[in-house]
């Protein structure tokens, strides 16, 4: 029989992710209590809650954890790195925190190139207040506050946020990720790891933004969201778009 | 000592680093931009972080971001740079953060102008942002107090797990005057709530969400008990009370107006006295309430449309009469102006309240 350690990271705390079934992050959560524990930095991490679905990150990680109000995640990861260089500093975003009402702090955050590490989950919705208009969601798509569907001339385009960060020379890696296959998940796993590293190697800002699954406001089942997501990298296509290492 | 001559605003930098301030984040605006302009010369020198943000939306979170470490850091602003961050203030409050905020107050509402003003006495003491909180609000009268206050304000951040605001204003933080800038010790309070990697400890955390039964009430106890805890901080300066028929307060540099027209009435025999808040929260009410009589009436001098007036009027609890001289923020107000308004006072009739 495994030992317990070998498939619970020791990051995680022994306690039921409050998700909605189907959602990835859990997925997400669980690579990144990996790559913490395989970097050997739990000691020295510090993450910030952002609001949204994730606020309650400090439930699930055994890893200094600070809120931060909605938005402003990046401005308060880089005050935390500022002040103690020594602390490996991450942020837990989504959509709407990261792009929209935050945009401001995250670009300048990356612009400054920033030693942080950001992660953002792109699930085009607005998740935890029901499912509005984010950003992110794509030409379109139906949410609660675009009944119709997101419709460019009203509400333009989405925003593609990795796309936009690979330009500055201050983000040293950036990659849009997904973790509806296996395969995907590895290679989710691996840019995370490189996102870090791009921090502790003092190269500059990381980035991974995962594209999500939201099953219940994208009103699908589990399985029928793993392929939406496959539809959504028409306009969010994984990649890494940049790797200084 | 050899005196430096400096402007307030220098003065509160000046105290900040005497207090080992390590971080300061802002983003400019007048009146105040001899605060970073400061830093950003010293701090580095001394191992410190400046950091000009792109907001001062940007700013109040950096400084979260370092107080939640347990750094002493500090940010700074004017009016409406202020309102920006009110958000981020009720945040700082509700995760107990000890972070020293300036307000170098102007002309509001708006855009307003940038002369002298008190129109922030509202937003400093009764919290800008949501929620039930205070910052506690420290109010400078010289540029030597200035150093002083805030100095201490970090220190106080750091006893009570606290934001603490200077509540200055254009006239203090523009003027020059001699500064005693002596050496400060800067006193020390365990941290064990600060995030510094969990080392050898679980992961901490430092929250502000709280959705189990009864678990917000039971936090919002907690924080105005400590609220009350902060009285014993109160500070005022008071002079000439004793037989004083008319009490004369105000705060801030406007004071330095208000005293010349008070010693003026004083010299020429009238029985006036003096009463300036120094912590505006907690409000020094204890202060007040032993001259509250029938017999006294108290003047509240004010550059603004009188805001102060309100917590004198709750502290004296309607056992004297309470009157308002205000300015609205454009022109200073002179010495004879107040001087004639304590003279006026003075020939009414003794209060109603006397029976």
């Amino acid at each position: 029989m495994p030992k317990k350690a070998q498939i619970f990271p020791s990051v995680l705390r022994e306690r039921p992710f409050h998700y909605c079934p189907g959602c990835h992050h859990g997925i997400a959560h669980r690579l990144l209590a990996e790559v913490i524990e395989e970097l050997g930095i739990r000691e020295r991490a510090y993450g910030l809650a952002s609001i949204g679905c994730a606020c309650f990150l400090y439930y699930y990680f055994d890893v200094d954890i600070c809120e931060a109000p909605h938005g402003r995640s990046c401005a308060a990861a880089t005050g935390a790195k500022r002040a103690r260089p020594d602390l490996v500093v991450f942020t837990y975003q989504g959509d709407g925190d990261f792009a929209a009402i935050g945009l401001g702090e995250s670009l300048h955050a990356a612009a400054r190139g920033e030693r942080i590490t950001a992660i953002m989950i792109n699930n085009t919705v607005y998740g935890m207040t029901g499912g509005q208009l984010s950003p992110t969601t794509v030409v379109g798509q139906r949410t609660t506050t675009t009944p119709q569907g997101r419709d460019p001339q009203h509400y333009g385009h989405p925003m593609q946020i990795a796309e936009i960060l690979a330009s500055f020379p201050g983000v040293a890696f950036c990659a849009r990720v997904a973790v509806n296959t296996p395969k995907r998940v590895l290679e989710a796993k691996e840019a995370l790891r490189k996102a870090f590293l791009a921090q502790l190697e003092d190269r500059g800002f990381g980035y991974v933004e995962f594209l999500s699954a939201c099953p219940i406001n994208w009103k699908t089942d589990p399985v029928e969201a793993l392929e939406k997501v496959d539809e959504l990298v028409e306009t969010f296509p994984l990649k890494i778009f940049k790797d200084l290492s | 000592m050899k005196p430096l001559l400096v402007k307030g605003s220098e003065a509160i930098a000046l105290g900040a680093l005497a207090a080992g301030c390590r971080c300061y984040f802002g983003y400019p605006i007048t009146p105040q931009n001899e605060i970073p302009e400061l830093m950003a010369r010293e701090l580095p020198k001394r191992g410190g972080v400046f950091l000009q943000a792109e907001s001062e939306l940007a700013a109040v979170n950096m400084l979260l971001g370092a107080a939640s470490t347990g750094v002493r850091a500090m940010t700074s602003s004017s009016s409406p740079g202020i309102s920006l961050m009110a958000e981020t203030f009720s945040y700082l409050a509700a995760l107990e953060l000890p972070a020293v905020v300036v307000n170098v107050s102007r002309g509001g509402p708006g855009l307003g102008g940038i002369e002298a003003s008190q129109g922030d006495y509202f937003q400093a003491t009764k919290g800008a942002g949501h929620g039930d909180y205070h910052f506690l609000v420290l109010s400078p009268a010289s540029i030597q107090e200035a150093y002083e206050l805030t100095a201490r304000a970090f220190d106080l951040a750091e006893k009570y797990r606290q934001p603490v605001m200077i509540l200055t204003d254009a006239l203090l933080g523009q003027m020059k005057e001699p500064l005693k800038a002596r050496k400060i010790k800067p006193r020390t309070y365990p941290k064990d709530w600060a995030l510094t990697g969990a080392r050898g400890r679980p992961g901490r955390i430092l929250r502000s969400l709280y959705l189990g039964p009864g678990e917000l009430r039971a936090r919002n106890e907690l924080l105005q008990k400590k609220y009350r805890a902060m009285r014993r901080e109160v500070r005022a300066e008071v002079f000439g009370t004793e037989g004083a028929q008319l009490i004369v307060c105000a705060f801030g540099s406007l004071t330095r107006i208000v005293k010349e027209a008070v010693q003026k009435a004083r010299e020429e025999g009238y029985p006036v006295g003096y009463l300036r808040p120094i912590t505006l929260f907690p409000f020094p009410e204890r202060y007040f309430a032993p001259l509250a009589r029938p017999e006294t009436r108290f003047l509240v001098v004010e550059l603004n449309c009188g805001q102060m007036v309100e917590d004198v009027k709750l502290a004296v609890c309607g056992k004297a009469e309470v009157e308002l001289l205000a300015f609205p923020p454009s022109d200073l107000p002179t010495p004879e102006e107040i001087y004639q308004r304590i003279k006026k006072c003075l020939r009414k009739p003794r209060s109603s309240l006397r029976s």
